[in-house]
């Protein structure tokens, strides 16, 4: 039970060509912390959006520099007696996730970004502190001001979203847990119009994510109750061994742990916050919470359940199976109901959370290349769809409501191509990486036995659905008669257009030819143990 | 032997041709048309020229053989071939698109001619997907194709249909997805049940696999469901007629004609080649559905009083024909229902395309509306008579040989079956006839006078179909000598032999 102290301190190895990019974007974020204390504010925007783009930019690059040198490894304290026993991991799926949410960061970052012509990022208020509507906001629009501070939370949210994959004890994972979050909370409450839904929904998100924190916290306590350690190493080995009388601590634990982690990817039932959060926060913000957070969070689900659980699997698997029935069901019924863009693609989100996670019960290696792909193809459709949604506009905010859509695609037929081409990507129709990405996570589902074969067959009716939804769309954009003319799509800066062209050309490349990113997801599917 | 990849340059000249017209200058945009049909006509030229390179001598089962690695992770591989009955069906839908553009050159009002290069140039990319999907080899390619021709023929039905366009073509859309997604199960258990490896999906690595049979029976239920869908069969067979009544006919005509084939194209090549056991145990259930369809669709024809919905209905008879063809399992009745699958494709287009001539003059689909018209339009009127015997399965004409074949080899197997149908030939008769004797007979009508007969285009359109019907019923050798070696193979190699000739009484008959 107890970990006697060493008899010296021992400091910790660490193995700084591996932890370069987090290392590097935590060090744009302090500068852009500086930035915003010390820089006049006409030089600010400029600023920090330099420091964001060359920041991730910079830790791509370290990325690959030690993905390709081979300094994958362990960081953090050497494994003592060749066990590897580090708090960060840095193994293949870490490598593959820490790249994906950085390609998510520069895309989500370019369109965070957008000014359209004003002084400051269009998505943010001038003043986050000032009630809605009071006369402070009014002054602070007249003399010019913004928030640029939202670029370094932004940048503390990428670094910890890279840091929660990579999480090899529980402890870790909770930091990074809260790094990620925290920033994304005071994000969500910063929208420039209808500020009441943003600040109500910043306040939701900071409730309900306290919440699961303490779950996760709680489980976190179970387990060491149970191992003895917090490592992932250490509880597998545990579970592994002679049981003792605390074996009743595991399941519980586990199940606990799981809650907190559940919650950041929006399954059901702890799904409650998705709509709201996502209908709230700026666009850019939504899109860049619905991949990144994502990614991130099946990242530290994937190694929680395949480093540390999986022995147990017997236990936790049948809460798992109906959560993400729950899951796909849930977010597929609900979404035909949706009247507004925003929550529509948040009970979307809620199902592809679903699909996913019928790729992560497969409980095989096939299975963890298939969900990384999934979380690659999902996060470049969503910012891009996201990116769209911003554009759309009436009378200066943004046309959210499905029935503002209506003949968008006779007036603004490469935006609404561009769109319904992205719709087609979710509903997952051949020749988009939807298809590619639904079929990566089905097939080892389907070859893993009869659960995983109900869970498939569930899954396709559910993508049913779900293609009747987006559909819905379709026909709205292009074969209904517009009522007015007052909708229309704003001029994006290079930025924008950048972000969506991208994330197209991805989702149309991972749908024709997705040969050597599956063959990249299969080399980065091993865990280091 | 040669190795010119003929089936992906057939597959990728409407494709090149699509992306021309979509990036075409707004000065050429007039010629938007004229670009599609060359592009329609080199189409055809080489796959005549490919055909050509077809031999029916060998031994292969597949011809003009393509073959890479795709997505080896996944186990799919980009592989293409042909056999007689495939290749027939993508000569039958590169013809036919020519003609379907010429009958659509002035589908779109004037003012609508902005839209016109969009619309010419979905027609195209649908080609390519025609194509491809009767050229696939491979069962997970042939299920990108199955499900990316949706997406084509949702925005012709969606953009350019009728008054309730939108109804049409989401139904349309939701009941080809559902089955396409019950069909993706059955693909990805397929695999899995199935030898694997990188190049897991060739057909020639599944044929002959051998699965447990309560296993075999569920994947071909994903399949045949899937193909049911499309072929369409009674009872998920509601989307059709409301989906070609909502159609312009050029569209209606490549969505009955060609895409509706593949339903029946993939009985053949899947469902039956690949599970041959659960065939046969679903067989006594799909032939009672076929007859079902034969009669119920022939009985609605009759009740129609909307031309389009009409034809629909005609065609859900037909191919209740094929399918009880397929699933009579001789060789006679395969032939025939390969046979079938083409003389369908041109004498439905006849009657879409002629129908719509019809429907533009007079600004109407009902069958009330018209009367006398052959007094009009003696010219149109004469071609609408020989569509529509063709559609009866007049001696003489291509369909008549189908149909017999289909009729004579379900015969030798199941008597009263084919006793049944048989009632559908005279019902076939009703509909066409009363639906001649409707519009054209009677009072010449003082509204239509005027009204211009068949223009030069319009001769063009109809020419090479009235030709093919004659052609094909006089001298039906070419297609039979192309498709028989394929018949053979594929019931050689699933071990189903012919019933035994009987003079006399048949055993077993009802007597």
């Amino acid at each position: 039970m107890s970990t006697a102290l060493p008899a010296a301190f021992t400091p910790a190895s660490l193995d700084y060509v591996a932890l370069l990019p987090v290392l590097i974007v935590f060090g744009a974020a302090m500068l852009g912390v500086l930035v915003e204390a010390f820089l006049p504010r006409s030089a600010r925007y400029a600023a920090h959006v330099g420091i964001t783009l060359v920041g991730l930019v910079a830790a791509m690059g370290a990325l690959a520099f030690g993905a390709v040198s081979h300094r994958v490894a362990t960081a953090g304290l050497a494994g003592v007696g060749g066990a590897v026993k580090g708090s960060v991991i840095i193994d293949g799926p870490t490598l593959f996730l820490q790249a994906t949410i950085l390609l998510f960061a520069l895309l989500a970052a370019l369109s965070l970004a957008e000014r359209f012509g004003g002084v400051g990022a269009d998505a943010f208020t001038p003043m986050g502190a000032a009630t809605p509507g009071s006369p402070q906001e009014a002054q602070a629009r007249k003399v010019g001001a913004m928030t640029a501070e939202v670029f370094p939370l932004f940048l503390f949210s990428v670094a910890g979203m890279m840091l929660f994959p990579a999480a090899g004890d529980l402890l870790t994972m909770f930091v990074a847990l809260e790094v990620l979050s925290l920033p994304l909370y005071l994000l969500c409450g910063l929208a420039r119009r209808r500020r009441l839904l943003s600040q109500e929904a910043a306040l939701k998100y900071f409730l309900l994510g306290a919440f699961s924190s303490a779950f996760f916290l709680f489980g976190t306590a179970l387990l060491y109750g149970f191992a003895g350690s917090v490592h992932l190493t250490d509880i597998a080995a545990a579970i592994a061994g002679q049981g003792s009388a605390l074996d009743g601590l595991l399941v519980p634990g586990v199940l606990l742990v799981l809650v907190g982690l559940l919650f950041k990817v929006g399954a059901v039932p702890f799904h409650m916050w998705t709509p709201d959060v996502y209908q709230g926060a700026p666009t850019p913000v939504t899109g860049f919470m619905a991949a990144g957070t994502k990614a991130a969070a099946f990242g530290a689900i994937l190694r929680f359940v395949y480093v540390g659980v999986d022995r147990a699997a017997w236990d936790w698997r049948p809460a798992l199976v109906v959560v993400a029935a729950l899951t796909m069901i849930v977010g597929a019924v609900l979404s035909v109901t949706q009247t507004d863009m925003k929550r529509l693609l948040a009970y979307s989100s809620i199902a592809h959370a679903g699909f996913i996670l019928v790729g992560v019960l497969s409980m095989e290696r096939t299975g963890v290349s298939g969900v990384l792909f999934y979380l690659a193809a999902y996060g470049l459709t969503t910012i891009a769809a996201f990116a769209i949604v911003g554009l759309v506009r009436e009378g200066g905010s943004e046309a959210t409501h499905l029935s503002q859509w209506t003949g968008l695609g006779k007036r603004h037929p490469w935006t609404a191509g561009v769109f319904a081409f992205l719709l087609l990507a979710f509903a997952g129709i051949p020749l988009t990486s939807g298809f590619t990405a639904k079929f990566a996570v089905f097939k080892p589902a389907l070859e893993s036995g009869t659960a995983g074969a109900v869970l498939v067959v569930l899954g396709l009716l559910c993508s049913a659905i779900t293609v009747f939804v987006y559909v819905r769309i379709i026909v709205l954009m292009y074969f209904t008669e517009s009522p007015g003319d007052s909708v229309a799509v704003v001029e994006p800066s290079v930025f924008t257009t950048v972000t969506v062209a991208t994330g197209t050309l991805f989702t149309l490349v991972l749908g024709v030819a997705p040969a050597s990113v599956l063959l990249l997801a299969e080399r980065a599917s091993q865990f280091i143990r | 032997m040669n190795q010119f990849p003929w089936l992906t340059v057939i597959g990728l000249i409407p494709l090149v041709g699509a992306v021309v017209l979509w990036l075409l200058p707004a000065s050429l945009i007039d010629r938007a048309k004229h670009i599609a049909l060359g592009a329609s006509v080199v189409t055809l030229i080489f796959a005549v020229a490919g055909a050509l390179q077809f031999s029916t001598a060998s031994k292969d089962k597949f011809q003009l053989v393509e073959e890479h690695s795709w997505i080896p992770q996944f186990g799919v591989s980009y592989a293409l071939g042909v056999d007689g009955i495939a290749l027939s069906l993508i000569l039958m839908s590169v013809i036919l698109v020519p003609v379907c553009l010429l009958a659509a050159w002035n589908d779109l009002p004037a003012e609508e001619a902005h839209r016109e290069r969009h619309y010419f140039a979905l027609m195209l990319v649908l080609e390519t997907f025609m194509v491809g999907v009767f050229a696939a080899t491979d069962v997970f390619l042939f299920y990108v194709f199955f499900e990316a021709m949706l997406v084509p023929v949702y925005f012709l039905i969606g953009q350019f249909g009728g008054p309730r366009r939108q109804y049409a073509a989401v139904k349309f859309l939701l009941f080809s997805l559902a089955g396409g997604l019950i069909m993706l199960a059955a693909v990805i258990a397929l695999y899995v049940q199935g030898p694997g490896g990188a190049d897991g999906f060739l057909l020639t690595k599944l044929a002959g696999i051998q699965l447990a049979p309560g296993t075999e029976k569920w994947i071909f239920l994903g399949f045949f469901i899937a193909f049911a869908v499309k072929a369409p069969m009674v009872p998920v067979h509601t989307w059709l007629p409301d989906a070609a009544a909502e159609s312009r006919p050029a569209t209606a005509t490549l969505l009955v004609g060609v895409l509706d084939k593949v339903g029946t194209y993939g009985m053949i090549r899947f469902c039956l080649e690949l599970f041959p056991g659960a065939s046969q145990w679903a067989t006594p259930v799909v032939l009672v559905l076929a007859l079902v369809s034969v009669l119920y669709g022939a009985l609605l024809a009759i009740g129609q009083t909307d031309l389009m919905r009409l034809i629909a209905f005609t065609s859900i008879s037909h191919f209740g024909f094929i399918v009880l063809g397929i699933f009579a399992m001789t060789s006679t009745s395969w032939a025939g229902s390969s046979f079938y699958m083409i003389n369908h494709g041109f004498s439905t287009a006849g009657l879409f395309l002629v129908a719509g001539m019809l429907i533009s003059r007079r600004g109407s689909k009902r069958i009330p509306d018209f009367g006398g018209w052959q007094r009009v339009v003696p010219g149109l009127a004469g071609v609408w008579l020989i569509a529509g015997l063709s559609g009866l399965a007049l001696p003489g004409l291509g369909s008549f040989v189908s149909e017999f074949l289909v009729l004579a080899g379900t015969y030798q197997r199941y008597q009263v079956v084919a006793i049944i149908a048989t009632t559908g030939i005279i019902l076939a008769a009703l509909y066409i006839l009363l639906m001649y004797q409707r519009t054209m007979t009677g009072a010449k009508p003082e509204s239509a006078a005027g009204t211009p007969d068949l223009s030069l285009r319009e001769k063009w359109v109809v020419a090479p179909l009235i030709a093919l019907f004659i052609v094909l019923g006089f001298y039906p050798k070419p297609v039979l000598d192309m498709v028989t070696p394929a018949v053979t193979t594929i019931l050689t190699s699933i071990q189903v032999s012919d019933p035994a000739p009987v003079v006399g009484a048949a055993e077993g008959s009802t007597k």
